[in-house]
């Protein structure tokens, strides 16, 4: 039930901030109508629950976003001079890691985080092991270091 | 003027985009320069909707990502099942 | 006038991102290393070009539509990206390496 009360609230806060208007009884109205048939099928569905809506989440994600925005940029910047310079100098290489996180939802975050970040992609997940395929010596070693996979941990905190 | 040199950038990666969708070799390259087109039109829809002062595109933007995203599952389910739904199918096979 | 500056270079290094990632599908010799060439145009490249007009935007609505749609990218290019290799590898496709190692993660 708090999860659907959960839902409710982020539903209407999606529905006014992507219209816009607060004053118009019958955009107000119709987004209420929505509201609550979104919530009605998800009830139906049984997917509102801890993973449908991940309240333990965002604490820990406004800490790691930050760094993983960096990685980011500095895996981009790496892998558009290799792609840039007519040597291309890339030694495509397989790994697999082991993810160390304890739900799934850590596990994605941890899969979609590799995926983001350009020079690794994630290309099998079995199990709590993940197949990763590396553009770079230098990209499969970040991966390699663990961290990572320990701050995705670390986000999934004490949920 | 700015806006309008990033529209062009955008547009010639669309270009390349469909330089690597015709040459394949595989269907994965295809779908991968699909889905990269698919992404592009969004930025460019943004884009577009900022030269001409009609940032209202940007609701057209938001549909084509979801619609894009789901048309790359859908395509990309289809091309490793051959249907798109019977999900037992698949595992006999 | 500031805001217009960093909104220019902001939009720019995204266009110039997106250019590379495009060559980058192109020239990449096989199917598993161009997923990282596409993956530049949906990161940074599409990261910065929305991040560009943000500082564009004429009112608070469009502010949310673009990180709207900066998020959603965000979360979904990853997805479809991480669905079309796994279907590649399940459909025999093999990436073509130098060499693949058995490695545990220190944690």
């Amino acid at each position: 039930m708090t999860y659907a009360a959960g839902l409710v609230a982020i539903l209407a806060a999606v529905w006014l901030l992507l219209s816009g208007y607060f004053d118009k009884p019958l955009l107000l109205g119709l987004g209420a109508v929505s509201v609550a048939l979104v919530v009605f099928i998800s009830l139906r569905m049984r997917i509102v629950d801890d993973e449908g809506l991940p309240v333990q989440l965002p604490a820990g994600l406004v800490r790691y976003l930050p760094w993983l925005v960096v990685e980011i940029v500095k895996a981009n910047v790496d892998v558009a001079l290799r792609i840039l310079r007519p040597s291309l100098p890339i030694r495509p290489r397989v790994i697999r890691v082991r993810a160390g996180q304890r739900t799934d939802v850590g596990r994605v975050i941890y899969a979609n985080s590799i995926t983001l970040t350009p020079g690794t992609v994630t290309i099998d997940t079995e199990g709590d092991h993940i197949t990763i395929h590396a553009l770079t010596e230098e990209a499969a070693a970040g991966v390699l270091t663990g961290e990572m996979d320990r701050r995705v941990a670390r986000v999934e905190g004490r949920g | 003027m700015i806006l309008a040199a990033a529209v062009a950038a955008i547009i010639v990666t669309m270009g390349l985009a469909l330089v690597r969708a015709g040459k394949g070799p595989t269907v994965f390259d295809r779908i991968l320069a699909l889905n990269m087109f698919g992404t592009k039109t969004v930025l460019l829809i943004a884009a577009i909707g900022f030269v001409t002062g009609r940032p209202h595109f940007l609701d057209v933007g938001l549909l084509y990502a979801l619609i894009n995203f789901i048309g790359v599952i859908a395509v990309l389910r289809f091309s490793k099942y051959g249907n798109f739904a019977d999900p037992d199918r698949e595992r006999t096979s | 006038m500031i805001l217009e500056i960093v909104s220019s270079v902001l939009v720019i290094a995204g266009a110039i991102f997106a250019v590379i990632g495009g060559i980058g599908i192109v020239r990449l010799p096989d199917f598993f290393s161009r997923i990282h060439g596409a993956g530049i145009t949906d990161t940074l490249g599409a990261g910065l070009i929305l991040t560009g007009l943000m500082f564009l935007s004429p009112e608070w609505t469009v502010t949310v539509k673009l990180v709207a749609i900066l998020v959603l990218l965000w979360i979904t290019s990853p997805t479809a990206t991480h669905a079309l290799a796994n279907a590649a590898l399940e459909t025999g496709l093999r990436p073509d390496v130098d060499e693949t190692e058995e490695a545990t993660s220190s944690s």
